[in-house]
């Protein structure tokens, strides 16, 4: 296992080049793939992601940055140094075979680890700016700011309506009963299921379909407005329709929002992201443009991972 | 960990013969097991149902009777010189209410005889008129029809739960009759039985110069004992008829020879085993209803069509009564609900206030374990335990008011508490934590995840062991007895939750324990009621469940 162990030596390489691939509009990072010099600056983790960090430190479309990320489920390690940088307006995958951490480190973006009794966080996660394991930092803020969808649809056991005005209401957002209404019927339009339940927003959220549940979910997290949304599995559930549904749904989102994807399917993270993170046994192993990540792996881990020979 | 075995394929996939003779007696053994299984739960189902419809049938054979009370309707003058319009609760309602009831026996003039007749109404009487006059002054002065119970012997006697007349011997007594019998010592003379008994006359006891001044009584206790060496000395009186020694006497003093000597005897037996030999069983007039006299006069009531029978409301509006027809239950019933009702308010906020901590906010430590570990004991202490520290505490150190409803409730939630909380707790478990997770991912804070999504999804089942709780501390009779919450509540109007007061399971031990006959069927009636109001208590808390239960 100390083989995967990152590196921190080497920190000078491609120091130059991270400036002008952040500079590029983030929304048009599609292309970004193409040249394959700017993508290994930030990627691996045995090249030193602090040094590329301070690059992005200028780099406006920095979201967020986490550096020496470890975490513990009481004695048991499940993340080790992980320094990964995501960027405004672009959608990131975290991939990785089963039980690798990635829902680990997604939960640690919002603090949903603190609900863990026996979870413990080390190293620095910074959003916007600000340390988010600093003790002065609400939590509750730091939830509704990044917003999340878990793997599985967990509609409140409420009308379909209550389910989304719930965040606008706990947090202010609305000042009238019509201002909800537009917050709502907004949030389900974006989320691409007003035309579905326009006609039914008073019956149980927990009566929809599946994939209308994850929706739901959806047009939940994006109604108290956060600027990041992190989504575990939320296809995992779906049948192909659906998931067309929210992959569309994604790409939309990522106009206005910041997007942390975690999947099992190699399809939808080449799809949907712009960037990919690979995972491995706790250690994040490459990190890059999601085109270079699938092309042209740096690791011989992720290359076999990306080919089916792992996970 | 290496990394061949970490890596290594599988061994290969082994297969089974499901028609072997060893696997085809294993699915055999399962079978077995499975129908074994299935027999003992059906057999121990079975026993409690039918022990429970034994119960059941006994306490309504029993309890029914209660439930009706015998009436005689009286044709009351409210005459204004007894009854003051002014004052009317000092009026002389005894008098009223006797001469009525005189007035349809005008040929019993006797005081003795009145006084055996007015045992016939029952001794409440009076007030329950006065208690009408009371609610209607206007009826002052004028002919009013109002019915009043019979005393218990003849209500019961109507209701046919006593008999008129009862067996006059024991069974012991019986057996040594038959023992008589089958020693052939008995035979009929001039159509009463005597007994042929072999008398030693003691020259100590009698002598010869005056043979009537003798003492003959021992000598019949003597040869009785000889027959029956081992029974009690009493025997020789309930056996033999009282004028037995004057029999021997008279034997001997015609024939003053025989002192000193052994004869054989037929002397007289007494009226009861008389009638037990010749007619096969003796009976006399239950002594309940003093002299056979009354039985005319109660005939006739009931011939006049004045006796009524009805539904016994007043066993709900009474209170408490030393007459078992006047008995009701509204003191009880007043004094479980106050008490169950501090219960609740007390339980209810402090079960679920601790639950939530510990569930949600405590750390997880030593010490919570702890906590964890003494409530689920406090919830096996004995109840009376809880009672005595009620009268510690509650009584002795802050000096609560004796018997009352409050201190009751107090104790009772002591109990429920930790019932309450472990169901809590169990309920706010059961809430999926996707649900908490959805919460918090919007950026609930803590309370507002509890009080917004995790308290609605757990109510059915922190309300069903809370009634559940409720209906324990409704039947828990030992702690209310230890701070004295049995108290005699003869008056509806001292009913409060800080005056004393009874509830119905410490009602039930009180009337268990009156001897009256009119209290057994009571004591089965409030136990009827008491499992009325459980059965309420237990249905409201399935109806809650199914009403509140949602699904996610
Ligand atoms: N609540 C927990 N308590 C203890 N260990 C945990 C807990 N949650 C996760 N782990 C461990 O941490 C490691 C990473 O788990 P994580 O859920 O992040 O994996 P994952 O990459 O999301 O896997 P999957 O793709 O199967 O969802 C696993 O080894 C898992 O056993
Ligand atoms: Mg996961």
């Amino acid at each position: 296992m100390a083989d995967v162990t990152p590196s921190t030596s080497k920190k000078k390489s491609g120091k130059a080049k991270p400036a002008p691939k952040g500079k590029a509009k983030a929304p048009e990072a599609k292309t970004n793939g193409n040249s394959t010099d700017a993508t290994g600056l930030r990627t691996k983790t045995d090249r030193p992601l602090t040094s590329s960090r301070q690059d992005l430190a200028l780099d406006q479309s920095t979201k967020i940055s986490s550096s020496d990320v470890c975490v513990f489920y009481g004695d048991k390690q499940a993340l080790f140094d992980v320094n990964v940088d995501i960027l405004s307006n672009h959608v990131t995958a975290l991939i990785g075979p089963s039980g690798c951490g990635k829902s680990t480190y997604l939960r640690c973006l919002n603090r949903m680890n603190d609900v863990i009794d026996i979870a413990r966080v080390t190293g620095n996660i910074i959003v916007d700016g600000i340390d988010i394991y600093d003790p002065d930092v609400d939590v509750v803020e730091l939830r509704a700011r990044v917003g999340m969808v878990f793997q599985k649809p967990n509609p409140f056991p409420k009308s379909i309506y209550e389910n989304i005005a719930y965040g606008p209401r706990i947090h202010g957002l609305a000042s009238s009963k019509s201002d909800m209404d537009e917050i709502v019927e907004n949030s389900l339009k974006r989320a691409g299921l007003w035309k579905e339940v326009h006609d039914r927003l008073h019956e149980p959220g927990t009566g929809l379909s599946g994939g209308q549940q994850q929706r739901l979910c959806i047009a939940r997290a994006i109604a108290i407005s956060p600027s990041v949304i992190l989504m575990d599995e939320p296809c995992s559930a779906l049948d192909p329709i659906a998931t067309a549904i929210v992959e569309e749904l994604i790409e939309e989102l990522r106009q206005n929002y910041t997007i942390v994807i975690v999947t099992h399917s190699m399809q939808q993270a080449a799809r949907v992201s712009q960037r990919t993170a690979y995972f491995h046994l706790g250690y994040l192993v490459e990190y890059g443009e999601t085109d270079q990540i699938f092309q042209a792996p740096k690791d011989e881990r992720t290359q076999n991972y990306i080919t089916g020979r792992i996970g | 960990m290496s990394d061949t075995a970490l890596h290594s394929p599988p061994g290969p996939i082994r297969s089974h013969d499901w028609g072997s003779a060893s696997a085809r007696k294993r699915v055999k053994r399962r079978y077995m097991h499975d129908r074994i299984l299935q027999w003992v739960g059906l057999g121990s189902i079975g026993t409690g149902v039918v022990l429970l419809l034994i119960l059941l049938s006994s306490l309504v054979s029993t309890g029914l009777p209660a439930f009706q009370t015998t009436k005689v309707a009286l044709d009351l003058f409210i005459d204004p010189s007894l009854v003051s319009r002014e004052d009317p609760g000092k009026g002389n309602f005894r008098k009223i209410t006797r001469d009525a009831f005189a007035k349809y026996f005008p040929d019993v003039t006797s005081r003795s005889d009145k006084r055996q007749l007015y045992k016939i109404m029952s001794s409440g009487a009076p007030f329950n008129v006065r208690k009408h006059i009371l609610k209607n002054p206007e009826l002052i002065g004028q002919n009013i029809s109002y019915a009043v119970p019979l005393s218990d012997p003849y209500d019961q006697l109507h209701k046919g739960v006593i008999p008129r007349q009862i067996e006059a011997l024991s069974r012991g007594q019986q057996q040594l009759g038959e023992q008589l019998k089958q020693r052939r010592l008995l035979s009929l003379e001039d159509g009463k039985t005597a007994a042929n008994l072999t008398i030693f006359i003691n020259p100590e006891l009698v002598n010869a110069e005056d043979p009537a001044g003798g003492d003959f009584a021992p000598m019949l206790a003597e040869a009785i004992r000889a027959i029956f060496p081992r029974a009690s000395p009493t025997i020789t009186r309930d056996i033999l008829a009282p004028d037995a020694a004057d029999t021997v006497k008279q034997t001997v003093v015609e024939a003053p020879a025989l002192i000193g000597k052994t004869l054989q005897l037929k002397v007289p037996v007494s009226q009861n085993f008389d009638n037990l030999f010749r007619t096969g069983e003796a009976m006399i007039d239950n002594p309940r209803f003093g002299d056979p006299k009354v039985f005319a006069w109660y005939d006739s009531l009931a011939e006049r069509n004045l006796l009524q029978s009805n539904f016994s409301i007043e066993l709900f509006t009474n209170a408490d009564s030393r007459f078992p027809e006047q008995a009701g239950l509204l003191g009880a019933i007043a004094g479980s609900f106050f008490s169950l009702v501090v219960c609740f308010l007390l339980s209810f906020v402090a079960g679920i206030a601790a639950a939530i901590y510990l569930e949600e906010f405590a750390p997880k430590n030593k010490f919570t374990d702890l906590i964890e570990v003494n409530i689920n004991n406090l919830a096996a202490v004995p109840s009376v335990v809880f009672g005595l520290l009620g009268l510690a505490v509650f009584l002795g150190t802050f000096g609560m008011p004796r018997s009352s409803p409050l201190v009751g409730g107090m104790v009772l939630s002591l109990m429920t508490l930790p019932t309450i909380i472990i169901a809590t707790r169990a309920a706010l478990q059961a809430v999926p934590p996707s649900i908490r997770e959805a919460a918090l991912g919007v950026g609930a804070s803590r309370h507002q995840v509890i009080t917004h999504h995790v308290l609605p999804l757990a109510m059915p089942g922190i309300l069903t062991g809370t009634i559940i709780g409720l209906a324990q501390a409704l039947g828990e009779t030992a702690p209310l007895l230890l701070i004295g919450m049995n108290a005699f509540i003869p008056s509806i109007e001292s009913i409060g939750i800080l005056e004393p007061a009874t509830a119905l399971p410490t009602q039930i031990f009180s009337w268990a324990d009156s001897p009256e006959r009119g209290f057994v069927s009571r004591t089965s009636a409030a136990i009827l009621i008491l499992l009325g109001f459980l059965f309420i208590m237990n249905a409201t808390a399935i109806y809650l469940r199914q009403k509140f239960e949602r699904r996610w």
